[in-house]
């Protein structure tokens, strides 16, 4: 601790060096936690997605809808705890670019599945007893402003209602939810839906069944197909966990691209700082020399070369984590397009052990030399 | 004047041999800029090149009916009945009697990626018997066209080279429908190469569809026939439909992901940018700063201070430049041309493409290049032209 003012005054040798090479730390490090949170975006958590939660869709494809009698058939098998049916509205809200998922279900069984959305009691309530009453994320109510109570128009674009193009609902609450959880939905009743469109009714988009045991998945969906096989509505059971991955497969290898060209690139520019910061100790050959004279002992020498790159890497680094974690907590600035859009802790723990790597990286080298150097040697090299 | 353009040439010559001897911090530049540019043309590159694929879809003299309110042709659904109304339309092109107009279903079918062997959700159309006459850049490439009436589909050649199973020969299982597929297609790299074609009265019974339809492509008598088109339909009472040029709707579809890609290619490249400014400055400064014996002298024996001034920015230009053309190089190398396919979240299905690395980026790259390489080599070089002599010459 008490060299702490020396190895102060060797960071601000040169100042200019040492300042630039913070600043492109900190870029590197700001860039590393934006992209993690990017990265992250693109795997439409997949990482809360349940693992004793099935969903049957269509056997043939997503978009073809399912009998609402299904849920009956499900509810009563063994295994199964619960079954709920929801159903994609892709409806309009004021105009199309202010696109975020609405779906129809079935409130009670719904809430119940999902215990990952917090809804306050007194608004499930309110929920229950409004036909056209529908929960918001929280974040879709701050992008649009919405407060519980507020009426809200939504065009029919699958769905269209027996009279007009317009569907109102009200808001009866919001839904919160841990850090991953999306919180840009908006759910509405299916009975509303069902009773009011023109077309369709007594379909479903697709079920959620909860079953008792994870580990009989496969057999559980297995069970399910082999169930409705050879009906007119054949059906295709997977985990959710398997749903949001096939899901976030779909985009494909554009996300999984450009996220690994940034990486490789950001690393070759860490390394060029690397590079730096260990030019700046060579140096100082004969600082060291003199240090050594004063009775310096290698280890001390050693500790001393390897604390000072620490240091920039942490300063740098540090800030540039910090800097990305709080412009994340902003949410997301695209408007709707990342619906999660979170910084994860192992990530944040994966960048400061790379803030400490590119210390440890950049200072080893020359404080291996600094400590194996001889002082005439050193002094005789200034 | 002439005696100051050779001073300068004549330094600037001076400093940029010497650049082989200070490879180790000219290469930290040159790879921090290189690296930029890498970045900046291949994120690009992937928007480009989705856009193409949609953009190329498109002719303005075909114009594409949707139910009003519908946002895509996914979500569109039009009765028989309206269709007939549809064809009947002025502005449209007529062979004899027959509109030449398409009525068709979009749907999607799940078919594995090949890539990564997981579902995906792969378009099918089933299209008119004028199919071919409204999207005359179709052409059959392999095998044959289907026969109408049958369960027999044709696939675009993007379809074929991204999803499992769409070889020329092979049969489709989905659900209880089986698909022989006959024949392949090309249609100028647009996105239809993506999709399955099928009868559309096929594809009706197989998605349980009635006799309902989605959208009519009609091909119009001339591109300035649609808003005679348009009119018509728009104030006929028996349809509630929407017209737009065809043009028009792939590029409200591609606006969104080509945006998405693009900001956060933009923005990663000025943060990135940022970076490897600091890097060109650090470089720069270190380059004057170990020739600050001999710009002294220089300056000494009364070479001008601008012509050290503008010495060290072509320096730097040149490292920047150089880490340019590299950046610009390695990205066409890795990335033009690849193939691969996503989602169009609009109609939920899936969009093959290639990523496309076009001379616009490239020159992009490097007039971003030479603006890090300008702002990088600024400040060192008026570092050079006010260092004071005795001192400098006096630095070891």
């Amino acid at each position: 601790m008490k060299f702490l003012p020396l190895l102060w005054s060797s960071l601000w040798r040169k100042k200019i060096r040492t300042i630039f090479t913070l600043a492109s730390i900190f870029v590197a490090f700001l860039l590393f936690g934006l992209l993690m949170t990017i990265r992250t975006a693109f795997t439409f958590g997949v990482d809360i997605a349940g693992l004793d939660r099935l969903i049957l869709i269509h056997k043939v494809s997503l978009i073809m809808p399912l009998p609402v009698s299904y849920l009956g058939r499900l509810s009563t098998m063994d295994g199964v705890k619960l079954a709920t049916h929801q159903t994609w509205f892709g409806g309009v809200y004021q105009d199309p670019s202010n696109f975020f998922a609405q779906m129809a279900v079935d409130p009670e069984p719904f809430l119940a599945l999902y215990p990952e959305f917090k809804v306050a009691p007194d608004q499930v309530a309110a929920w229950k007893a409004d036909r056209q009453g529908v929960i918001v994320g929280v974040d879709l109510a701050k992008r649009f402003n919405w407060k519980v109570g507020d009426r809200i128009p939504i065009i029919g674009t699958i769905w269209q209602p027996k009279q007009g193009q317009v569907w109102d609902f009200n808001i009866a609450g919001t839904y919160d939810g841990e850090a991953g959880v999306d919180k840009t939905n908006l759910f509405f009743r299916y009975d509303y839906l069902d009773e009011n469109r023109a077309g369709g009714e007594g379909l479903v988009g697709w079920y959620v069944v909860k079953i008792a045991d994870a580990s009989q998945a496969h057999e559980m969906g297995a069970k399910f197909d082999a169930m409705f096989a050879n009906s007119s509505f054949e059906t295709k059971t997977t985990t959710e966990k398997g749903f949001v991955e096939g899901f976030a497969k779909q985009m494909g290898d554009i996300g999984a691209i450009m996220i690994a060209i940034t990486i490789a690139v950001l690393f070759t520019m860490i390394l060029v700082a690397a590079n730096t910061m260990a030019q700046s100790v060579r140096e100082r050959t004969s600082e060291v020399g003199v240090l050594k004279t004063l009775g310096f002992s290698n280890a001390s020498i050693l500790v001393l070369v390897l604390s000072e790159s620490l240091l920039v890497a942490v300063i740098g680094g540090g800030l540039g984590l910090l800097a990305s974690w709080l412009f994340v907590r902003q949410g997301d600035p695209t408007g709707g397009m990342l619906p999660i859009f979170m910084l994860p802790t192992r990530d944040v723990w994966s960048g400061a052990a790379l803030i400490v790597g590119l210390g440890l990286l950049a200072g080893l080298l020359p404080a291996v030399n600094a400590m194996n150097l001889k002082i005439t040697d050193a002094l005789r090299r200034a | 004047m002439f005696n100051w353009i050779g001073q300068t040439i004549a330094v600037t010559a001076l400093n940029l041999r010497t650049i082989p001897q200070r490879l180790g911090s000219s290469g930290v530049a040159i790879i921090g800029i290189a690296g930029v540019v890498i970045v900046l043309v291949s994120v690009l590159s992937i928007a480009s090149g989705f856009t193409a694929a949609m953009h190329g879809s498109g002719s303005t003299s075909r114009a594409l009916v949707m139910r009003s309110g519908a946002d895509s042709e996914m979500t569109s659904g039009l009765g028989g009945a309206e269709v007939d109304v549809i064809k009947q339309a002025p502005g449209l092109r007529r062979d004899g009697h027959t509109a030449v107009a398409s009525a068709e279903l979009f749907v999607i079918i799940d078919l594995p990626k090949i890539s990564t062997n997981t579902p995906a959700n792969v378009p099918m159309r089933g299209v008119d018997r004028t199919v071919m006459r409204v999207r005359d850049e179709v052409t059959i490439v392999e095998g044959r066209m289907f026969e109408f009436g049958t369960n027999e589909v044709v696939v675009g050649r993007g379809a074929n080279g991204q999803f499992a199973g769409l070889t020329v020969g092979n049969e489709l299982h989905s659900g209880q429908d089986t698909w022989k597929v006959v024949g392949m297609f090309e249609a100028d790299g647009g996105i239809y190469e993506t999709e399955i074609w099928c009868d559309s009265r096929v594809l009706q019974g197989a998605y349980r569809r009635g006799n309902s339809y989605q959208t009519v492509l009609a091909r119009l008598d001339s591109s300035e026939s649609f808003n005679t088109f348009r009119d018509w339909l728009l104030a006929n009472p028996q349809v509630n439909v929407q017209v737009r040029r065809e043009t028009e709707y792939y590029a409200a579809q591609s606006r969104a992901l080509s945006g998405l890609i693009q900001g956060v290619g933009y923005g990663i490249a000025a943060l990135m940018g940022i970076g490897a400014v600091f890097g060109a400055i650090l470089t720069m400064y270190t380059a004057v700063s170990t020739r600050a014996r001999e710009i002294a002298t220089l300056r000494a024996l009364g070479f001008n201070t601008t012509s050290v001034v503008v010495s060290v920015l072509v320096e730097s230009l040149a490292l920047a430049a150089l880490g340019g053309v590299m950046g610009g190089v390695a990205a066409y190398l890795a990335f033009n041309g690849y193939q691969t396919s996503t989602m169009n979240f609009q109609t939920f299905s899936q969009v093959a493409f290639a990523f496309q690395v076009t001379p616009q980026l490239l020159v992009m790259g490097l007039v971003y290049a030479l603006l890090m390489g300008l702002v990088g080599g600024l400040f060192p070089a008026i570092r050079a032209a006010r260092l004071p002599i005795p001192s400098a010459l006096r630095e070891l």
